[in-house]
């Protein structure tokens, strides 16, 4: 059974979401909501792997066959500037569709094992998911005309 | 004769529940003068405050000499507080006023005339649309305009040059009112009116120290108080305010946790099953969600995160569940609070769950701070479309650009309008080279001051500021333009509970100063703003040709117009909106069948998450179908963004003094009312007193990480670990007196507030930051706050009480027969 390779990958893909949101929002402090939303998003990337916690004990750690593939990459540093902001939310809100997708497919296995826990738990955590990605989006669309076009 | 300083709300006219309150005219006329010396009354409404008495302005000789309330005005009947008795004229007529032009020349501020100075902004503006398009250009307004003001500015930003850049100083006072209505309800729109007090049961004040924002309202509770069938009175209010006094539950909250005790209140409701299961069913939508997410909020939990005692959150619960008809006010403690919207929002949700919004006593007040801060939301002067419109409603863009005869894609709506913090934001990074300020002084107002200063002093910014004096922030300007003020003008405009007042021109501005009106239509001109076919994009002259353009923009709108005529506002009592051919009189109330502006084509939004901000969207929002259901929203508890530790170990909090209206432009230059409050203070605890060794007019230093101020101490009424500020307390004065940098003896409490906002509503959290206390001098008496009002002594020794004397003194007139029944 391969599902334990995809909760570790959720798990490690939070893992990752949180630190880097945390980056980018102390990288663009200047721009205050930012700072606190991204801080306040990482919160809940890190409640979401305490979730994911004990679902990962019960089925054991597997490793991953094709570690490079599937893995989500942390953020390395973040850009400076209304054009670095912007393109620092795209690859936030990558990370979070890959967080999204992957429960999707979590949540797939978990309805044909009846595992309700399991459902219980990515019913919990998907929805913000899902939130973090339009909060991303709603801010750099409205970063994006003024990064765009008026900026130096 | 009274003395209004002394005696704030004047003397009582108790009322009982359902009768009409009684009548009182307050009257004022300058030193030495009767009634028989006055040349003139015209009529007006006072804008010192959301309020909005209605008033007649006394002429004589071509000046303004005093004021007196109008008996037959529903807002106020008669009564007027102090700012209106002695500053709404004084403040105007000063021997400071802007009469002339100025412009930057070498560095320095100099005279000019109205067509160099013109001249040098329409050049400026054309140059940088040229080089850069409309994406280059700011407006920054107020709350202090008329509507007719607001809506040329509108035009002009949106249909004639294309910018989304335009907010007014409104997104520092009452932007949260406007977001959790739109979020509740799906529109802006006041569901309640003032004659709600006159039949309710119980009244809640939510952050609201209505006793010292909006005199004459709380004169009206008070004389519900003090008469038969009294309604209980519920405070929310980290201060003991002459409201908590009053109370007979008062909750003070320790500030930045606000969501936890309305999360608390509402889950009582449903534990003790005091809500309307019909009503939720038919009218709301997300009540499962609702329940689930105050579900943990057990009265003890929050107790302990809001510092309040649990049994007091169940009497007040208890209160709100169990009287008949229940009222809500809510003002800048939730609005310029942590988490905003979603606690303004859980306001209007104990009403939707108990079902009782709309009918007469059962209503919500989300009030506003400043007084034609509803017609810069209506007119799209601020970061809103006009008209209540929705920028992601192709067909909303569709009417506007039909009625404007403009292109569609002219008007910015391909992402939400930028609000002033992000307009300040895109100004210090040098994308926004333009700025005009119109009626505002964000050098004072907005947060984090010093930033504020920088930005302004950016040498790429070209800065415009149009004022009555040259304030804080129109001396870092490259043109100055002196503005007509109130009596000065004519135009329209519309307070908290919907009701629209016209303002007649009473006298001629000083020198060459000209009404803002005038201004922004000469700007539309010289620019050449036009319409597809060709005519002048602003087709008008006189401000009542804007109103009559604008009644059509708000046609078939939820703020509907056009019933509303100049004519048909002089003489008896303002009118409310809507008024029109279905309620010629105006609609006193709103929602009274429970149907919401929720419904996909009519909504002023689709929503947000209150967490993030983050938009719902047209599709989602449309598959939610809420079709004209009200919405149960709500965010989970955050705490604040930052919070006391080691270095930082106290709360700070900014808010109003009674005699003082945002920087004092006008209210400062009314003797009486500068004498009651002439200079800045802090209020501490006792207990903080004696543990960092202050007494009372001690000079202190309080810092945060952002700055300091250096103030006497009042040893006041505040909780312990909180400091207050009163945000009035700016440079003008020291800089019309010559010195450079008053700033170097910081006074103004946005020195230590930071930059940071609700993700809905966009309103700065100015009632929450880290600040430390460390005495450093005696003082020379006490500080000078005043006895009256919430910074009262907490211990009244030797301290002289604060009063009016000879100059504080005003008319009060009760008539015998008072004016003919409105209907309740
Ligand atoms: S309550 Fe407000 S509107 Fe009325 S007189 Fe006072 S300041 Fe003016």
């Amino acid at each position: 059974m391969k599902l334990p390779v995809y909760l570790g990958m959720v798990r490690s893909a939070e893992s990752v979401l949180a630190s880097s949101l945390r980056k980018i929002g102390d990288g663009h402090g200047s721009e205050p909501d930012v700072y606190f939303i991204c801080h306040t998003l990482a919160d809940q990337c890190e409640a979401h792997e305490q979730l994911l916690a004990p679902i990962v004990d019960r089925y054991g750690e597997q490793p991953d066959d094709e570690p490079e593939r599937l893995h989500a990459a942390e953020l390395d540093d973040t850009r400076s500037g209304p054009l670095g902001l912007l393109r620092d939310l795209q690859d936030l809100h990558l990370l979070t569709t890959f967080v999204d997708f992957t429960y999707t497919l979590v949540e797939q296995a978990a309805a044909a094992l009846r595992d309700d826990e399991l459902l219980d738990v990515v019913a919990d955590c998907v929805g913000e998911t899902s939130t973090q990605a339009d909060w991303l989006r709603t801010r750099a669309k409205q970063a994006a005309p003024q990064a765009l076009i008026a900026a130096e | 004769m009274v003395d209004r300083i002394a005696d704030i709300w004047g003397t009582r006219t108790p009322y009982a529940r359902e009768e009409q309150w009684p009548s009182r005219v307050d009257q004022k006329l300058s030193a030495e003068l009767t009634d028989s010396d006055v040349d003139e009354w015209v009529q007006s409404a006072c804008v010192l405050c959301s309020n909005g008495c209605a008033c007649d302005i006394a002429v004589k000789d071509g000046e303004m000499v005093g004021v007196r309330g109008r008996e037959t005005d529903a807002v106020n009947r008669g009564r007027l507080g102090p700012k209106g008795l002695f500053a709404s004229w004084q403040g105007m007529r000063n021997r400071a006023r802007l009469t002339q032009p100025l412009i930057r020349e070498n560095g320095e501020l100099v005279p000019t005339d109205w067509e160099t100075a013109m001249s040098r902004i329409v050049g400026r503006s054309t140059e940088l649309l040229d080089e850069v398009g409309p994406l280059s250009h700011g407006f920054y307004t107020s709350g202090q305009l008329f509507l007719e003001e607001y809506y040329a500015l509108g035009v002009i930003g949106k249909a004639g040059l294309g910018t989304p850049h335009m907010d007014g100083n409104t997104r520092l006072c009452t932007a949260t009112a406007a977001a959790a209505m739109k979020e509740s309800f799906g529109s802006d729109g006041q569901p309640g009116c003032y004659e709600d007090i006159d039949c309710c049961d119980a009244v809640f004040l939510y952050g609201h120290n209505m006793a010292e924002t909006q005199t004459v309202l709380w004169a009206r509770v008070l004389d519900r108080l003090t008469g038969a069938d009294r309604p209980a009175l519920v405070c929310i209010d980290p201060r003991r305010t002459e409201v908590a006094d009053h109370a007979d539950v008062h909750l003070a909250v320790r500030p930045g946790t606000n969501l936890a005790l309305m999360n608390a209140l509402v889950r009582e409701l449903f534990v003790n099953d005091w809500i309307d299961r019909d009503y939720i069913e038919e009218h709301t939508l997300g009540v499962e969600e609702l329940r689930r997410a105050v579900d943990e909020w057990t009265p003890e939990r929050a107790a302990e995160v809001c510092a309040v005692a649990a049994e007091d959150i169940r009497r007040a619960a208890q209160i709100f569940g169990t009287s008949q008809r229940v009222l809500s006010t809510v003002l800048q403690g939730f609005y310029q609070a942590s988490q905003a919207t979603a606690a303004s929002c859980q306001v209007n949700n104990l009403h939707l769950l108990r079902g009782k919004l709309g009918t007469p006593g059962n209503g919500v007040l989300q009030m506003n701070g400043q007084p034609t801060a509803q017609n810069t939301r209506e007119t799209g002067a601020d970061g809103d479309l006009p008209g209540f419109r929705n920028w992601e409603n192709p067909d909303h863009i569709a009417e506007l650009a039909k009625l404007w005869d403009v292109d569609t894609d002219t008007i910015p709506h391909w992402a939400p309008p930028t609000h002033a913090m992000q307009i300040f934001r895109y100004a210090e990074q040098g994308s926004i080279k333009l700025l005009w300020v119109s009626a505002t002084n964000p050098a004072v107002s907005m947060p984090e001051a010093e930033r504020i200063r920088r930005i302004l002093a950016e040498s790429g910014l070209f800065l415009v500021v149009q004022d009555l004096y040259l304030t804080e922030t129109a001396r870092f300007a490259d043109v100055v333009l002196p503005a007509a003020g109130w009596g000065e003008k004519q135009g329209t405009f519309t307070n908290v509970d919907r009701t629209v007042h016209l303002a007649d021109k009473a006298v001629d501005p000083p020198g060459e100063a000209r009404s803002d009106f005038e201004i922004f239509l000469d700007y539309a001109t010289r620019m050449g703003l036009s319409t597809k076919s060709g005519r002048p994009l602003l087709d008008w002259e006189t401000p009542e040709d804007a109103f009559e353009a604008w009644k059509e923009c708000s046609r078939g709108r939820l703020c509907d117009y056009t019933g509303i005529t100049y004519d048909r506002l002089r003489g008896g009592s303002g009118i409310p909106w809507p008024c029109n051919e279905e309620h010629p009189d105006g609609r006193r109330r709103l929602y009274e069948d429970g149907c919401f502006s929720t419904g996909f084509e009519e909504c002023e939004t689709f929503g947000h998450d209150l967490l993030t901000g983050a938009t719902v969207g047209p599709l989602r929002y449309r598959s939610m179908d809420p079709a004209g259901r009200a919405l149960l929203k709500t965010a989970e508890f955050t705490s604040a963004p930052e919070i006391p530790d080691e270095s930082y170990p106290l709360r700070f909090t900014t808010g109003r003094t009674a005699y003082h209206f945002h920087t004092r432009t006008k209210t400062g230059r009314s003797s009486q009312l500068q004498g009651a409050a002439p200079s800045a203070w802090v209020e501490i605890s006792e207990h903080d007193a004696q543990a960092f060794g202050i007494a009372e007019g001690d000079i202190v230093r309080v810092a945060s990480r952002r700055g300091e101020i250096r103030v006497p101490a009042r040893i006041g009424s505040v909780s312990d670990g909180t400091v207050f500020a009163p945000f009035h307390y700016g440079y003008w004065e020291r800089q019309e007196a010559g010195e450079t940098r008053p700033e170097d003896e910081p006074t103004a409490a946005n020195e230590l507030t930071l930059t940071e906002w609700d993700p809905v509503s966009k309103q700065p959290q100015f009632k929450n930051a880290a600040v430390r206390i460390q005495r450093i001098a005696a003082g020379s008496g006490p500080a000078p706050a005043p006895t009256t009002t919430a910074s009262r002594p907490i211990r009244r020794t030797s301290m002289p009480p604060t009063v009016g004397g000879e100059d504080g003194q005003a008319e009060e007139r009760f008539p015998t027969d008072t004016v003919k029944e409105d209907a309740l």
